[in-house]
C-alpha cells in the first residue's frame, strides 16, 4: 500500500495541458527525486499533491486522504503533507523559532512552551540551535531554507514535498541544505523532491522520476537510470546537465 | 493696515474652544479606530472573501471615494430622516467619519495585503493553516507594516476634514470658532487661533503615530 498514489492525473492551465496523465506510487520511506526540463510539469505535480493546485481528472491519494477538488479536507491533508519552497517563504515579522512555532500553536493548539520545545528540537536537527531568535533577514539563504525545513518538520508530516529547494541558493550554500535533506532521508522520512541536483538525486534518492511533456517518461532506481537511460530524451537531458 | 489684534476677547469663550478641541480629538480617535477596523474587514473581504462580498465592498468604496465628504455627511444627517432614521448631530458626525475613513482605509489596507508575497500565503496554507489564520497571523502584520505611513497620512487628512461636521452643528473645534466669531465678530483672531490649533494637532498626531509605529513594528 503506497503512501502517495497518483493515478492518471491531468491538469491544464487554460488551453495549456501541463500534466497529461501522470501516474506514480510512492511508498513510505521513499526519497523520490523528480527531474526534468522546466515546463515539464514537475512543480505543478508537487503542488497538486498538497492541494495548492487543483487538477481536472485522475486521482491523488496521500496518506489515505483523497485530494480532489472542493470537498477535500485540505487542513487534514496538509497536516500530513509538508512543503518546502524554492523561495523559503519565511515569515519576515517572526523569528526563526516563531516561524516554526506558528503552525503548531495555531493549527494544533499546543501551548507556547511545548511549541518552543519542538522548535528547539527541529532547529537543532537542521543545525540552527543558536539562531532561534534571529529574524529571517539576519540569516543567509541556506540558513533560511533550513529554518523552512524545520518549520515543516514541526508539524510532524508523513511526507515532505521539496520544490527546487536549492535553486535560489548561492552554490556554496547548497550543500548545507542538501545535507539536512539527506539526513531526513536516512531517518526514513518520505520525501518527494523536484530537483536539479543530479548527483544528489543519484546518491540520496531511492527512486528517480524523469518527467517530460507532462508525463512520467522514465522511472526506476536512480543509479541504474542514470547509468543507462533508456529513452533518448533522458539520455539527452542527462548529457546536458550531468 | 491698522487692525489691532485683540486675543483677550476670546478669553471668555475658553470653555467653548476647549470643548470643541476635545470633541475633534475624540471624533478623530474613535473614527480612526472604528474606521480602520471597518477598513481591515473590507480589505479582507475583497482579497480573501467570496466574490459577491468583495463586489459589495467595492461598490461601497467607490461610492465614498467618488463623492464629497460634506455630501455624505448631509445625506446621513438631512437625508436619512426621510427613511425614518433620525440621528443626532454627534452620531451623524461619528458615523460619517467612520464610513469615510472605512472606505479609504479599505483601499489602503488592500494594497498592503496584495503586496504580501503570494509564497508566504502558500507557505501558511501548506502548514495546514486556514485562509483566515493565514490572513491574521501572516498577512495582516506585514500588510500594516507596509502601508502604515499611508494610513497615518489618511488619519491626518480625516482629522482635518472633520472640520466639515460643524456644518451640521456637531460641536467640534470649527463649530466653536464659528460660534465665537458670530458673537464677538473677532473673525481674524478666532480663525487664526483655531488654524494654529489644527496645525499643532496635526503635527502632534503625526509624531504620535510615528512613535506608535516604532513600538508596534520594532522587529525587523
Amino acid at each position: 500500500m503506497s503512501l502517495v498514489s497518483i493515478r492518471d492525473v491531468r491538469k491544464s492551465f487554460g488551453p495549456n495541458e501541463v500534466l497529461k496523465g501522470v501516474s506514480l506510487d510512492i511508498a513510505k520511506g521513499d526519497a523520490v527525486a523528480i527531474i526534468g526540463r522546466s515546463g515539464s510539469g514537475k512543480s505543478t505535480l508537487l503542488r497538486c499533491i498538497n492541494g495548492l493546485e487543483t487538477y481536472q481528472s485522475g486521482s491523488i491519494v496521500a496518506d489515505g486522504i483523497e485530494v480532489a477538488g472542493a470537498n477535500t479536507n485540505l487542513r487534514e491533508l496538509r497536516r500530513h503533507v509538508g512543503m518546502v519552497f524554492q523561495q523559503f517563504n519565511l515569515f519576515p515579522h517572526l523569528t526563526a523559532a516563531e516561524n516554526v512555532m506558528l503552525a503548531p500553536t495555531v493549527v494544533n493548539k499546543v501551548s507556547k512552551a511545548e511549541a518552543r520545545a519542538t522548535a528547539a528540537e527541529v532547529l537543532a536537527k537542521v543545525g540552527l540551535s543558536e539562531k532561534m531568535d534571529a529574524y529571517p533577514s539576519e540569516l543567509s539563504g541556506g540558513q533560511q531554507q533550513r529554518v523552512a525545513i524545520a518549520r515543516s518538520l514541526a508539524m510532524r508530516p508523513k511526507v515532505l514535498l521539496c520544490d527546487e529547494i536549492t535553486s535560489a541558493l548561492d552554490p556554496e550554500l547548497v550543500n548545507e541544505v542538501l545535507r539536512v535533506v539527506e539526513q531526513l532521508a536516512r531517518e526514513g522520512m518520505t520525501l518527494i523532491l523536484v530537483t536539479h541536483e543530479m548527483r544528489f538525486a543519484r546518491d540520496v534518492g531511492t527512486k528517480l522520476v524523469f518527467m517530460h511533456h507532462g508525463k512520467v517518461h522514465e522511472e526506476g532506481a536512480p543509479k541504474e537510470v542514470f547509468a543507462a537511460p533508456r529513452t533518448p530524451e533522458l539520455q539527452q537531458f542527462v548529457g546536458q546537465v550531468g | 493696515m491698522s487692525y489691532k489684534l485683540q486675543f483677550a476677547e476670546l478669553l471668555p469663550y475658553w470653555n467653548v474652544l476647549l470643548y470643541g478641541l476635545v470633541f475633534t480629538i475624540v471624533l478623530t480617535i474613535v473614527s480612526t479606530v472604528v474606521g480602520i477596523a471597518v477598513g481591515t474587514a473590507g480589505a479582507a473581504a475583497r482579497t480573501f472573501g467570496p466574490g459577491w462580498l468583495g463586489r459589495i465592498v467595492a461598490v461601497y468604496v467607490e461610492l465614498i471615494r467618488n463623492t464629497p465628504f460634506i455630501v455624505q455627511l448631509f445625506f446621513i444627517f438631512f437625508g436619512l430622516p426621510a427613511l425614518g432614521l433620525k440621528l443626532s448631530e454627534t452620531t451623524a458626525a461619528f458615523l460619517a467619519m467612520v464610513i469615510n475613513l472605512g472606505a479609504y482605509s479599505t483601499e489602503i489596507i488592500r494594497a498592503g495585503i496584495e503586496a504580501v508575497p503570494k509564497g508566504h500565503i502558500e507557505a501558511g496554507l501548506s502548514l495546514a493553516m486556514s485562509k483566515w489564520e493565514v490572513l491574521r497571523h501572516i498577512v495582516l502584520n506585514q500588510a500594516f507594516r507596509k502601508i502604515y505611513p499611508a494610513l497615518s497620512s489618511q488619519i491626518i487628512i480625516v482629522m482635518l476634514g472633520s472640520a466639515v461636521v460643524s456644518q451640521i452643528s456637531a460641536e467640534d473645534l470649527t463649530y466653536a470658532a464659528n460660534y465665537i466669531a458670530s458673537r464677538n465678530f473677532r473673525n481674524f483672531e478666532v480663525y487664526l487661533l483655531v488654524a494654529l490649533a489644527y496645525l499643532l494637532l496635526a503635527m502632534l498626531t503625526r509624531s504620535l503615530l510615528r512613535a506608535l509605529g516604532r513600538v508596534i513594528f520594532k522587529a525587523r
